[in-house]
Order: structure tokens, then C-alpha cells, then sequence
């Protein structure tokens, strides 16, 4: 099929309008053929004639009358083993591998490397039925089963023709030939190609998340527990600690691939990225954190349209994951970036605005996008799942922003990081009060953690809330009446609420021990504090209970930076009670 | 860089507005340089064969039979060695009466580093401030901004930090300076007998608005020549960012663009990132710092240009009057460096964060205490043990004239921790108490 041509005619920055002489189809991936360079671009409005594409790179010298060639396909990516340990920009070109210091305009790496030889194991057997996203092989990866699978891309029943047999192989040899319907003979490879903008729906159901992902955080985990296969955003003003929270779930979390979209953030924090996670143990398994993280690093001095497309590239290598049976963690830092890009480009369209000049389907766009998230049962029963956690710089920390809201319709969970709590260095600043997580209003979930943590744990969890709820309400009222103009119980009130921030949602994520706190010893401190808080106190006056609080939170918190059940945590232990003996029944 | 090949000359324009002239022209490239009626501007727009350049000092004056010839080319700049110790305005002309710098020619705005290509920054970089090396540590290849209000003595510090930051090369880029601020930079320069590691691109509230758009690109070019062709440690200083979003807005005004928060364009955040971002350690050793100013409208930091400014650099500085010292102070709350802990107590005595982390939170106590007083409730003992710190803490670690070694800023917070607290109540970890605990 002959491709459609056309011809630049007018340019405002990476806004570019073509004449064309043929077909072109929305989101259809072309080239503008630049003096000696190929600008990628992609078609976003087409009205007569004309098609409006944006560039992916800057469009400094480009000029009226350049030609432009249309490929027939929208933008795709390449999914095969050696994903992860990847370093991609917005568009999947390996960062690893380009030449020079500089990024170069018009410079295409290749994904995957084509030399690399994969031990090979055949899962098919000549005869067998498959559909797409059906499993034909497997490579290890890593320490990863990466499954070979039937391309997402293949439609209806295909029967087994060959599978090549056990050994190794790169991503071009033809591991499997399939007949389709037609009768007709498809060789299928390692690798597969699938447009990032459209969900991957090779599965058989997407049910209700039932399981919680464990992050080791423990105002995430215990108050606001995210489910895997759950979607959940996290905005906050800049300062507040959002980058080093999304680090620590991407650290500790409990999943077999995460994926990590820098959008339109510091390249310095990639950077940090790229030096630390070689280093980092997974806590989970053992290996090196690196071994399971792709990065796709599209930072705000790149192109706009390229981090419009980088948070799309790195839903879809999760959800590719997700098809073999793993269990996948995609974060985004910033959806606001990606939000912007949008505006930049509708902007440059004067498209009719919205709410701050704002794309009017943004909402839209921004749900459509979470939905791709979730938990499935894939065509041979198996689960896999991609958790997606998002975060959001709400433009002068005033989350009545339309970024905030529209994903605050599409998530499930909210960690609202507050001003207040990062001036006061209590990190991570996630407000107890206004975040929430719907799961836990989930029956599955709430008899997942029946079994898993303890029975009635989610009341446990909700007296907990409602302690520092009243702990704040006591605070204003000592604030307003002044320490002597209240009753001593209004003083014990805010001090135990005080124990439970400082003790339990109060985490130190640069301490070796803190920073990752395992369910079983977030339900032993739970189970202490709330012991600690049912007790009743004598003090003579406000002085006192101040000074009992500050030595009793002492003594958890170094407990808290002590080794689990190692010496000095039972040391702790015994002084805690101790200490306890003294006053309070 | 305004004489290049002769092309055709264009003399219809066919629409005019303040900073912009639309004309009919072939051939014409993106980003483009043109010469209209003798002024500088820039390609913006073209659609069919109508042409949209922004003229950079303004469009006062210009015909409709104005004579317009197009360079062929975006703007560059020359660089080599000789661009230090110079003066030159928004469009790289010298205006220290020397001559015209000879050299490689470069485009400006250049591509961005690969970020795969980068180093993390692990370089600190000194400047005797309290307020910065003590709580606010900078390091080599950040980029941070002093926020501050009009009124604040913005300029001399960043003169201050410039001229004691041990670094190869300063390159100031001044947008929209006063004369007298101009003055002071240079003869802050020359009295310090460092004018030959200095190289200054200025553009003057004396001078068009829209010209200060080309100050970052030229300063950041030079940079960018000295870090990566000749491995140098670079510190950039940009003072007023606030001015350079101001000329932002005036360019996508007139080119009818929605406008998003505070009437800035939707873009501000990427064509700031784009300037922050240059910021970086190489490679090879060379590394750009970039110091900025950005004003504030009495202390808002919710307005659109520094808010987008705080989510692009690595933290801010903030520049405060404080009552109770009468000095002008680095706020410790609502200032932060993101790259400290980089340096501190690694390049820095070992007890380096917990003394800070301790001068702040006594400091907040103290706020609180005063917030107490003020709503005249009675004071506690050690409420009067705060207040008193305080002042001191302000006066002699927290102004901006204090210019000690970071040993003696740790030395001078153990004495004031000794003078008003008891161990215990400072928080700090035995281990360092021990041995750092001053009676």
C-alpha cells in the first residue's frame, strides 16, 4: 500500500499543518522529511485537506513546502524481552544508547537489542488453539519468567503450527509459526508492536480488586491501603515530599515489574533514579531493583508532544507485562505535565478552552487513562495486574484545580500531601483526614485483610482515623482557649493522636529500618498504639502530659529505627512497658 | 550574527501589532532570524505563505513598506575564550565599549542534555551564608531561585553567593535590570578584582521588554561552552525570572493565545523548564548552577510564575525581613535545597543535617510561642527559652550577612543549643551529643 504524502504549510511551534494527498486517519504516525533530518510527528486534527500534526521534536528550521510522509499506523511501541533495565524517552527510543552528551534532534534508537540471545523454552505444542495474548514460550529475564506470547495485535483463533524447540534464540528468530483461520501460515517472534494510545484487552475478565499491594508505607498500607490492580493519584504542592513517597513505593513495592514514567519532571530526579537503583536490594525478592524497572524519562525540558505520549508507552509495557501473569506497578510523576502538554497543544489549535485552559475532555481523557489500569484474569485463568499511581502538581497547591478533579474521579485512592505537614517536616505529609482509599470499603478487600492482618482490621483502622480526627479537634480548641482555658482530658486527646502521627503515619524514608515497615509489624505497632490510647492517664497539669507524651514518643520512634523483634527493638519493648506501668491504667 | 548571505527584501507587511509584523514571504524556516526595518525578530508562525515574526524591540514605528530581509538562520552567538570579562546586551553586541568577541558560532537554545548522560550532582558549593550552607545546602549542576519581594536585597545577595562560590566561571544574565542595579553588578565585579571569570549579558528596563527573551538563551549558550567544551564549573545568575514571564505573556498576547492562570501562557512551565533544565553536571566534569531571582507580589507564592518556577527547580530560597533580629533572613520554613542531603555530612561534618534539623524545629517551637504571645496566653519556660533562641538563631546563622565556614555554623548552633536547651529537648542523637555538645 502506497503511502500518503504531503506538504508542510504553516508552523507555530510544534504545531504543524500538512496538506496532504491521500488518506489520513486520526493519530496516524508520520515523518516530515526536514533537511537531512526525519521529524516524527503525529496527525491530531484533520479538517478538509489539512492535517494538523504535532512534532515530537522541536521545529526550529523547518520549513513551508517540506514533505511529509504518513506510515499507515499509529504510534507503536515494541514490546519483547529486554524491557527492563530500559531507559526510554516518551517515544521508546533507548536513552542508553544514543551518541553524545547532547540529545540530537531527529535521533531514532532501537528499543531492544536484536544480538542479545534468550534461553528459550516452549510452552505451545503444535495443535493447540491460541488467541492473542496466549502464552507460546517463555525467556528468563532477569530472574523474571517473560512470557512469549501470541501478538496483541492477532485477531480470532490460530492453531499451532511449529514452536521452536528448547534454546537460544534473539528476538528475531521466528520462535512459533500459527495458522489462521484462512489456513494461512503467520510467523511469530519475540517481539510484537502495539499502538500506545489503545488498551490492551487480550484477557478474559477484569474483576474487582481483592488484594491490597503492600507499599511498606505505613499511612498508605494501614490507613489508605491501595488494592493491586488499584489506581491511586497523589497531589501536593511542590515541597511536600510527593517525588521521595513515589520513590519508596516504587522501591518497596510489593510487585514483579514497575515501571517508572518521569513526565515532564527533573531530569536531576532520573538522574538520582539511574545512580540508586543499581545499588537497592528489592526487599521482596533479593536482586537488584534495577533487574525489574524500566524508566521512561521524558523530563520537562523534552519535547511537549513526547511526554503526551510517555505516560501512554509506559501503561503499555505494564500492561504487556500484566499479559504474562505479573503483577505490574506503573508510576507517573507528573500527570499535571502530561496535563499541560494537552492544553500546550490544544492552545496552539484554539480549540475552545475550558477550565483554565484546559482541553474541555481532559476528564475524559484523564479516565479513559486510569481504566487501563487493573486486575485480570487472563484467557488460562492466571491473574495479572497493573497498579497505577499518579501524581499530580496542582498549580498553587489549591486542589480545585482541574487536574486534581478530574482525577479525583478517576482513582480510587487519594494521598493528599499537605503544605502544613511538610512545613512541619511530619513526612510523609500525607493528610490522615482527607486521604482516603475506597478499597477499604470493598468486601473482598476488607476479608482479605480479615485473613491476612487480623480479624476486624479495618475497624481497628477506622478507630485509629477517628483518634487523630479528634486529636485535631482538640488541638483547635487548646489553640483557640489557650493550654490553662481547657480541661486536661481535651490535652490527653490531642497527645495520643500526637503518638499515632509522630509513631505510626510519621516514617522516615532516608532510615534503613523505617522506611520499609512490613503489614505484620505495621499491625504490632497499630495494636500498641491503640492499647497506649484506650488507656487512661493522671497528669497534674498540661506540662506534664506534654512531657509524659514526648518521652513515650521517643521511645517508639526509636524502636521504629530499630531492627524488627532484634535486640534493641525488645529493649525498647520492655522500657515501653515499663514506662507505660508508671501512670495510666 | 546579523549579517548574513543577502536574501530576497520583502517591503509589504500586512499586519502589524505591537510586538509582532505578519508579512507574505516563501521559503521562510522556523525559528528563523529576519532584520525589520533595521530591528531583530523572529519567525513565529507561518501559515500558507504569511509570515508572523516577533520583533524583538518592539514594533514602534515600523511602515507597512518597512524593508524586511530574513537571515536564513536561528539566532546564534559566538563563544571562545574571549567572551570573559565582558558586557553585552540581549543580543550578544558588546557594551563595554570593547570589541566584538570572535569564535565558533553557535545557535542558541540549543537540545537538551541526554538525562542518561548526566551525573548527580555531589559538588557543594560554599558561600558562607548561614541561612544557604547550614539549612539550604546548593550544590554543583542545581538550579534554585531566590524568592523575594521587590523590596528585598535580592541582587546583592546573589552578587554575595557569585563572588564567594568557588567556581571557574559567572555569568550573569539580567532581565530587566535598573541602570542602578546594572552598576552595582559591575562594580560589585570590578571591586572584587574578578571580572576576568565573569561575563554579563544585560538587558535594562531602559531597553524593550521582549529583548530580555533572548537573555537566558545567550547566557545558557555561554555556559553551556565553558561546562562542556572546556570542562568548567559554571554559575549562572538570572535576575528576574518574574521579568522574563512578564515578556512571555506580552508575546502570546499579542499572538492572540488563550491565556492560562494569571494571564500566563499555557506553555509557561515548559518554556521555563526549558531554561532551569540547562542545569547540569557532565559527564566529563563541567557543570552549570544556575541561581535566579524570582519576584513575588508581596510574598504570593501561589501566582503562576513561581509556582511553575518551585515544580522546575530544586528548591527555593526565601528572603524574608525579620522583626525580631531587624535583619533580612532565609526564611528556614519556606526555603529548601532538594540536593542538601547530597552533600550534607558527606561533604560536610558528620552532624551536619542533625543540627540543622534541630535549628529549624527549635526555631518553628519558637513561632509557636509567639503565636502564643501574640493571642496572649501565659508562657512557659521554655516558650521564653525559644524566643530568646530565636533572635539569636536569626541574627547570628539565619541573616544574610553572616559570611562563616560551614564548621563554624555548626560550631555556632551547638553553642546556642547549649546556651538555651537541654540535651534532651534538642532531639539530637546521642552519639553526636557526646561529642559535639558545647555547656
Amino acid at each position: 500500500m502506497a503511502k500518503t504524502k504531503g506538504t508542510v504549510t504553516g508552523i507555530v511551534s510544534n504545531l504543524v499543518t500538512v496538506l496532504t494527498e491521500g488518506p489520513v486517519a486520526e493519530n496516524e504516525l508520520c515523518y516530515i522529511n526536514s533537511g537531512d533530518t526525519r521529524l516524527m510527528a503525529e496527525v491530531i486534527k484533520v479538517n478538509g485537506n489539512y492535517a494538523q500534526i504535532q512534532v515530537f521534536e522541536s521545529t526550529r528550521g523547518l520549513r513551508n513546502g517540506e514533505t511529509v510522509e504518513f506510515e499507515g499506523k499509529m504510534l507503536e511501541i515494541t514490546l519483547g524481552p529486554g524491557l527492563l533495565r530500559g531507559v526510554y524517552d516518551g517515544l521508546q527510543n533507548d536513552l542508553t544508547t544514543m551518541k553524545g552528551v547532547f540529545l540530537k534532534r531527529g535521533e531514532y534508537t532501537d528499543p531492544l537489542n536484536h544480538e542479545t540471545l534468550w534461553d528459550f523454552e516452549p510452552i505451545a505444542a503444535p495443535g493447540d488453539k491460541v488467541a492473542a495474548a496466549d502464552w507460546l514460550g517463555e525467556v528468563k529475564e532477569g530472574w523474571l519468567p517473560h512470557k512469549i506470547m501470541v501478538p496483541f495485535s492477532f485477531k480470532g483463533e490460530y492453531t499451532v503450527k511449529s514452536v521452536a524447540p528448547k534454546g537460544q534464540y534473539n528476538i528475531d528468530h521466528t520462535i512459533a509459526t500459527l495458522i489462521n483461520a484462512d489456513g494461512e501460515e503467520v510467523p511469530v517472534t519475540m517481539t510484537q508492536h502495539w499502538p500506545v494510545k489503545v488498551a490492551v484487552k487480550a484477557y478474559r475478565e477484569k474483576p474487582r480488586p481483592d488484594k491490597i499491594m503492600e507499599t511498606g508505607v505505613r499511612v498508605i498500607d494501614a490507613f489508605n491501603p491501595i488494592a493491586e490492580g488499584g489506581t491511586g493519584f497523589i497531589p501536593g504542592p511542590f515541597g511536600c515530599g510527593k517525588t521521595v513517597l513515589q520513590h519508596a513505593i516504587a522501591k518497596q513495592g510489593e510487585a514483579d515489574v514497575i515501571v517508572m514514567a518521569a513526565c515532564g519532571e527533573r531530569a536531576n530526579e532520573v538522574v538520582e533514579i539511574f545512580t540508586e537503583f543499581p545499588e537497592l536490594i528489592d526487599p521482596h525478592t533479593g536482586r537488584h531493583l534495577m533487574e525489574r524497572t524500566t524508566i521512561i524519562c521524558n523530563t520537562s525540558n523534552m519535547p511537549v508532544a513526547a511526554r503526551e505520549a510517555s505516560v501512554y508507552t509506559a501503561m503499555t509495557i505494564c500492561e504487556y507485562y500484566r499479559a504474562m501473569g505479573l503483577r505490574c506497578l506503573l508510576l507517573a510523576d507528573s500527570t499535571s505535565r502530561w496535563a499541560q502538554a494537552l492544553r500546550e497543544m490544544s492552545n496552539r489549535m484554539e480549540e475552545l478552552p475550558g477550565a483554565d485552559a484546559f482541553p474541555v475532555d481532559l476528564s475524559a481523557i484523564i479516565s479513559n487513562f486510569y481504566a487501563r489500569a487493573g486486575m485480570v484474569i487472563l484467557n488460562n485463568g492466571q491473574r495479572g495486574a497493573v497498579t497505577f499511581i499518579g501524581t499530580v502538581s496542582p498549580a498553587g497547591g489549591n486542589l480545585k484545580e482541574p487536574v486534581t478533579e478530574s482525577t479525583k474521579k478517576a482513582a480510587r485512592c487519594f494521598y493528599a500531601l499537605e503544605q502544613n505537614r511538610a512545613d512541619q517536616k511530619r513526612y510523609p505529609a500525607v493528610n490522615p483526614i482527607d486521604s482516603y482509599s475506597k478499597y477499604l470499603e470493598y468486601p473482598e478487600i476488607k476479608e482479605y485483610l480479615d485473613k491476612t492482618v487480623e480479624q476486624g482490621w479495618v475497624e481497628r483502622i477506622v478507630e485509629a482515623k477517628n483518634i487523630v480526627r479528634r486529636g485535631r479537634e482538640a488541638n483547635d480548641q487548646i489553640n483557640i482557649l489557650g493550654d490553662d482555658g481547657v480541661p486536661m482530658s481535651y490535652h490527653e486527646t490531642f497527645w495520643k493522636s500526637e503518638l499515632l502521627d509522630f509513631c505510626f503515619l510519621q516514617q522516615d524514608a532516608f532510615d534503613a529500618v523505617d522506611s520499609l515497615c512490613p503489614i505484620e509489624r505495621q499491625k504490632f505497632m497499630l495494636d500498641l498504639l491503640l492499647d497506649i490510647c484506650h488507656r487512661e492517664f493522671t497528669f497534674e497539669n498540661y506540662e506534664e502530659c506534654r512531657a509524659y507524651f514526648k518521652d513515650l514518643i521517643n521511645l517508639l520512634r526509636q524502636m521504629n529505627y530499630s531492627e524488627w523483634q532484634s535486640e534493641a527493638f525488645e529493649s525498647y519493648r520492655s522500657q515501653i512497658s515499663k514506662f507505660l506501668e508508671e501512670n495510666g491504667k | 550574527m546579523a549579517n548574513k548571505a543577502y536574501q530576497r527584501v520583502y517591503t509589504k507587511l500586512e499586519a502589524l501589532t505591537k510586538a509582532t509584523v505578519t508579512l507574505r514571504a516563501k521559503g521562510v524556516s522556523n525559528d528563523e532570524l529576519a532584520i525589520v526595518h533595521g530591528r531583530l525578530a523572529q519567525v513565529v508562525r507561518t501559515k500558507g505563505d504569511l509570515v508572523t515574526l516577533q520583533v524583538f524591540s518592539g514594533t514602534e514605528g515600523i511602515p507597512t513598506d518597512a524593508e524586511v530581509r530574513f537571515v536564513g538562520a536561528p539566532p546564534t552567538m559566538r563563544v571562545s575564550e574571549q567572551l570573559s570579562g565582558r558586557f553585552f546586551d540581549a543580543y550578544g553586541r558588546p557594551i563595554d565599549g570593547g570589541p566584538e568577541v570572535e569564535g565558533e558560532e553557535r545557535e542558541i537554545g540549543g537540545p537538551s542534555v541526554n538525562p542518561y548522560k548526566r551525573r548527580q550532582p555531589s559538588e557543594l558549593i560554599p558561600t558562607g551564608i548561614a541561612g544557604i550552607d547550614l539549612n539550604n545546602t546548593i550544590v554543583s549542576g542545581q538550579k534554585i531561585p531566590f524568592f523575594a519581594d521587590p523590596d528585598q536585597p535580592y541582587n546583592q545577595v546573589i552578587a554575595d553567593v557569585a563572588l564567594r562560590a568557588d567556581v571557574d566561571k559567572i555569568i550573569l544574565g539580567g532581565m530587566g535590570l535598573s541602570n542602578d542595579d546594572y552598576l552595582f553588578f559591575k562594580h560589585s565585579f570590578e571591586a572584587a578584582g574578578a571580572l576576568e571569570k565573569i561575563i554579563s549579558f544585560v538587558n535594562t528596563t531602559e531597553e524593550p521588554p521582549v529583548e530580555r527573551l533572548l537573555i537566558p538563551d545567550m547566557a545558557l549558550t555561554a555556559a553551556e561552552y565553558f561546562a562542556a567544551d572546556k570542562n568548567e564549573k559554571v554559575l549562572v545568575l538570572l535576575t528576574d525570572m518574574t521579568l522574563y514571564a512578564d515578556a512571555l505573556s506580552i508575546v502570546s498576547n499579542r499572538m492572540d493565545q488563550i491565556p492560562s492562570k494569571d494571564s500566563m501562557p499555557g506553555s509557561l512551565y515548559s518554556d521555563l523548564a526549558k531554561i532551569y533544565e540547562k542545569a547540569v553536571q557532565l559527564p566529563t566534569g563541567g557543570s552549570i548552577t544556575i541561581i535566579a531571582v524570582t519576584t513575588l507580589n508581596d510574598g504570593d507564592i501561589t501566582h503562576a510564575i513561581p509556582d511553575n518556577t518551585g515544580y522546575i527547580t530544586e528548591g527555593q530560597l526565601f528572603l524574608r525581613a525579620d522583626a525580631d533580629s531587624g535583619k533580612v533572613i532565609i526564611d528556614p520554613f519556606r526555603s529548601l535545597s532538594r540536593l542538601k542531603q547530597l552533600v550534607q555530612g558527606k561533604k560536610t561534618r558528620e552532624d551536619h543535617s542533625q543540627v540543622m534539623n534541630a535549628g529549624v524545629r527549635l526555631y518553628a517551637d519558637a513561632q509557636n510561642a509567639k503565636t502564643k504571645l501574640e493571642n496572649g496566653f501565659d508562657l512557659s519556660d521554655y516558650d521564653h527559652r525559644c524566643l530568646a533562641y530565636a533572635k539569636e538563631y536569626a541574627t547570628r546563622l539565619l541573616s544574610i550577612d553572616v559570611n562563616i565556614s560551614i564548621d563554624e555554623m555548626l560550631d555556632t548552633a551547638w553553642e546556642l543549643f547549649g546556651k538555651y536547651f537541654s540535651k534532651a529537648e534538642t532531639g539530637i542523637k546521642q552519639a553526636l551529643i557526646d561529642k559535639y555538645w558545647k555547656n
